[in-house]
C-alpha cells in the first residue's frame, strides 16, 4: 500500500467548559491515500468538522487537541508551532468550505483572492501567478476564465462560487483537499457537478480528499471509503459499498435505513429513535447504547472495541451474508 | 461528463466604472434626496472657500501690515468713518475683515476637525481591529478602557489632554503646538466609537468562511486584519466619521471658545465667536453673529450628510 497522504492516529479533541471537558471528537484514526476520496459522515455534532479542523490546525480554543498523532506526507503536524503550520497547511492542505456565500472575500476580485494563495506559498511571480490562476479555473470549469479574474464574488452564481472555492483550494497545488459540506448550500442540480469535478479532480491530479458530508448521496457518489462518525468516536470505517450495502454497526445500519429510496414506495421514512446524546451527556459504555436496537447489558459499561479498518465500533456488529 | 457544460454567460464589461457608479442605487437616492444635495452643496462651498481662502480673502488678517486699526469696527456694508473702507461682513475691534478672518478660521476649524477625525479613526480602527481580531485579555484591556473613557464627557476629556499637553511643551512653543495639541486632543477623545464600532463588525467578519481561508493558506494575523477584514468594515467607519467631523468641528469651537483652543494669532471659528461674544452688548453684532453663523452652517450641513450618508448605507432602513 502507498503511504497515505493523512494519517490520523486516536485523535482526540477536547473543550474544557464550566461542566467540566467534553470531547467532540474522541480516539478517532483514519488514512487517506493519496487520489482517495475518504467520506467522512454524521449527524451534525458528530465531531466530522471538528476532526477536520483539528488537521489544519484552526481549532478555536479554547479546544485543543488533548491525544493523538496527525501525519501529513510523513511529517506530523499536530505539535508543530504556528509558524511552521502556517508555511506548512496553506501548501499542502486546501480547504473548501461549505457556504460559498463567505468563503469568498466580497471586496476582492477573484484572481487577487487566487493569486494571494500562490504567492504567498510558491516562489513565482505576479503574471505566473495569474497563468496559474487563470488554468485553475478552467481546470474547475469557469468559462472565460481569463476574463473572469477581474470578477467579484457577487458577479457568479452559488455553484459558480464554489467552483472559484475549488479553484482557489486547488492553485497551490496541495496533497489533500479537506472540503467541508461543499455541496450543502447549493441546488441539487449543481450538487452532482460540485461532486463530479471533486471526483474528477481527485482522479486526475492523485489529490487526496477529505470530504465531510451529511449527505449519504454525496457520499455514495464520490468517496471510495468512508468514515461514520458518532457522538465524537469512529463507528464504521471501510470502503463505501460494504459500508452502504451491508454496514455492520447497528448505528450505520440504521442511517442507511433512513435514507429515502424512491423503490421504497410511499412508507414511512424509518428514523432511529431518540436523537445524538450532547457531548456533556454520552452514556456510559457505548455512545450509541440507548438508542441502539440490539444493545444488551455489555454495551452500557463497556465502550467495545475502537473502531478500525474494516471493524465496527460494537460488541455485536451485524452480520450479513454475502448476497452478491 | 467531458466538458462541463456552459451554464452562465460571461457578463460583458462594456461600460465604464464611472458609469457604472452613476447608475448604482447610492448614487440614484443622492439624487432623490433634497436634502442631500442641499448640504453637499453647502459643504462644498464651505471647504472650497476656506481651501482657497488666500485667493477669496480681500485681506490677509494676519498680517499686521495691511490692518489699519482706524478701520475697527467698521459695520457691515457701511463705510468706515475715518478711512471710507467698505467691509462686506463689517470688521472687528482691531479692523480685521471679519469675511477674511471667518474664511482663515475655517481653514484652521476644517483642518483640526478633518485631522482629528483620521486621527480618531486610525487610532479606533487599529485597537478595534486588534481587539476583535484577537480577542482575550487585549481585547478586555483595550475596550474597558474604552468603556471608562465613555463615562467622561468628551469635551472634558479633550480639555484634560490638552492641559496636560500644554502643560509639557515649553512656553515659547505653546502657540505654534496648540493646533497639534487640538488635533490630539479631540482625537483621543474620539476614538473610542470607532474602535466599537471596528470591534463588532471584525467579530462578524472574522467568523465568516474566507477569514478561515486566509489563515488556512498561512496568511499573517496583520495581512489577514488589512487586507480582508479592513476593507470590509469600513462602511460603518465612514458613517461615523462623517457625524464625527461634525463633532470635532464643534469640539475644537467649544475648546476654543473656552479660551483652550486655538490661539488669537490663528483664530478657528471658535476663537472668532470668543472674540465676538465681548463686544455683542456694545452693539458690535457683526463680529460674533457671522462665524456662529458659519460654524452652524458647516456644523449642520456635514451632520446632515452623515445622517443620509447612515440611512443610505444600511439597507435595513431604505
Amino acid at each position: 500500500m502507498t503511504e497515505p497522504v493523512l494519517s490520523i492516529r486516536d485523535l482526540s479533541v477536547e473543550i474544557p467548559t464550566r461542566k467540566g471537558v467534553v470531547c467532540p471528537v474522541d480516539s478517532v484514526s483514519y488514512d487517506i491515500a493519496p487520489g482517495e476520496i475518504l467520506g467522512v459522515v454524521g449527524e451534525s455534532g458528530a465531531g466530522k468538522s471538528m476532526a477536520g479542523n483539528a488537521v489544519i490546525g484552526l481549532l478555536n480554543p479554547p479546544a485543543r487537541i488533548a491525544k493523538g498523532e496527525i501525519w501529513l506526507n510523513g511529517t506530523r503536524i499536530d505539535q508543530l508551532s504556528g509558524d511552521a503550520m502556517r508555511r506548512l497547511r496553506g501548501k499542502e492542505i486546501g480547504m473548501v468550505f461549505q457556504d460559498p456565500l463567505t468563503s469568498l472575500n466580497p471586496l476582492l476580485q477573484i484572481g487577487d483572492q487566487l493569486t494571494e494563495t500562490m504567492l504567498t506559498h510558491l516562489d513565482i511571480s505576479r503574471s505566473e501567478a495569474e497563468k496559474r490562476a487563470i488554468a485553475a479555473l478552467q481546470e474547475v470549469g469557469i468559462p472565460g476564465a481569463a476574463d473572469r479574474l477581474n470578477s467579484y464574488p457577487h458577479e457568479f452564481s452559488g455553484g459558480m462560487r464554489q467552483r472559484v472555492v475549488i479553484a482557489l483550494a486547488l492553485c497551490a497545488e496541495p496533497s489533500l483537499i479537506i472540503a467541508d459540506e461543499p455541496t450543502t448550500a447549493l441546488d441539487v442540480s449543481v450538487q452532482a457537478q460540485i461532486v463530479a469535478l471533486l471526483k474528477k479532480l481527485c482522479r486526475e491530479r492523485g489529490t487526496a480528499i477529505m470530504l465531510i458530508t451529511h449527505d449519504m448521496g454525496v457520499i455514495a457518489e464520490a468517496a471510495d471509503r468512508v468514515a461514520v462518525m458518532y457522538a465524537g468516536r469512529l463507528a464504521e470505517l471501510g470502503p463505501v459499498r460494504e459500508i452502504l450495502t451491508s454496514p455492520s454497526h447497528p448505528y450505520t445500519d440504521g442511517l442507511m435505513a433512513s435514507t429515502p429510496l424512491a423503490s421504497r414506495g410511499k412508507s414511512r421514512l424509518h428514523q432511529i429513535p431518540g436523537s445524538m446524546p450532547r457531548l456533556n451527556a454520552i452514556p456510559d459504555g457505548c455512545a450509541f447504547n440507548p438508542r441502539c436496537p440490539y444493545a444488551a447489558d455489555k454495551c452500557r459499561h463497556d465502550p467495545g472495541p475502537q473502531g478500525v479498518e474494516g471493524r465496527a465500533a460494537c460488541w455485536f456488529p451485524i452480520v450479513r451474508e454475502r448476497t452478491a | 461528463m467531458t466538458d462541463t457544460p456552459n451554464l452562465e454567460k460571461t457578463p460583458v464589461r462594456d461600460k465604464s466604472r464611472f458609469a457604472v457608479a452613476m447608475e448604482s442605487d447610492f448614487v440614484y437616492a443622492f439624487k432623490r434626496s433634497p436634502v442631500a444635495i442641499v448640504s453637499t452643496v453647502v459643504v462644498l462651498i464651505l471647504v472650497l472657500s476656506a481651501v482657497f481662502a488666500p485667493l477669496i480673502a480681500p485681506t490677509n488678517p494676519f498680517d499686521p501690515a495691511s490692518l489699519n486699526l482706524m478701520n475697527g469696527f467698521t459695520a457691515p456694508m457701511e463705510p468706515n468713518a475715518f478711512t471710507g473702507d467698505t467691509f462686506l461682513l463689517g470688521t472687528d475691534d482691531q479692523g480685521r475683515d471679519v469675511f477674511s478672518t471667518i474664511l482663515y478660521g475655517m481653514r484652521i476649524s476644517l483642518f483640526v476637525g478633518v485631522a482629528a477625525v483620521l486621527f480618531a479613526m486610525v487610532l479606533g480602527i487599529t485597537l478595534g481591529l486588534i481587539s476583535g481580531y484577537f480577542g482575550g485579555w487585549t481585547e478586555t484591556i483595550i475596550m474597558r478602557t474604552a468603556d471608562v473613557q465613555l463615562t467622561f464627557p468628551s469635551i472634558l476629556v479633550a480639555m484634560l489632554i490638552f492641559g496636560i499637553a500644554k502643560g509639557v511643551t515649553p512656553v515659547e512653543y505653546r502657540d505654534q503646538m496648540a493646533i497639534w495639541v487640538l488635533i490630539l486632543a479631540i482625537g483621543l477623545s474620539d476614538w473610542v466609537q470607532f474602535a466599537r464600532v471596528v470591534r463588532s463588525a471584525t467579530l462578524v467578519e472574522k467568523s465568516k468562511d474566507y477569514v478561515a481561508a486566509a489563515r488556512l493558506i498561512g496568511r499573517k494575523p496583520g495581512a489577514i486584519m488589512l487586507r480582508h477584514i479592513l476593507p470590509n468594515v469600513l462602511s460603518p467607519v465612514l458613517v461615523i466619521a462623517t457625524i464625527s467631523l461634525a463633532l470635532a468641528i464643534i469640539a475644537e469651537a467649544t475648546l476654543s471658545f473656552l479660551g483652550v483652543g486655538a490661539p488669537p494669532t490663528q483664530p478657528s471659528l471658535g476663537t472668532l465667536i470668543r472674540i465676538g461674544q465681548g463686544f455683542l452688548f456694545s452693539g458690535e453684532w457683526w463680529i460674533l453673529l457671522f462665524p456662529a453663523v458659519t460654524l452652524l452652517a458647516l456644523a449642520l450641513s456635514v451632520n446632515l450628510l452623515g445622517d443620509w450618508l447612515r440611512d443610505a448605507l444600511n439597507p435595513r432602513l431604505r
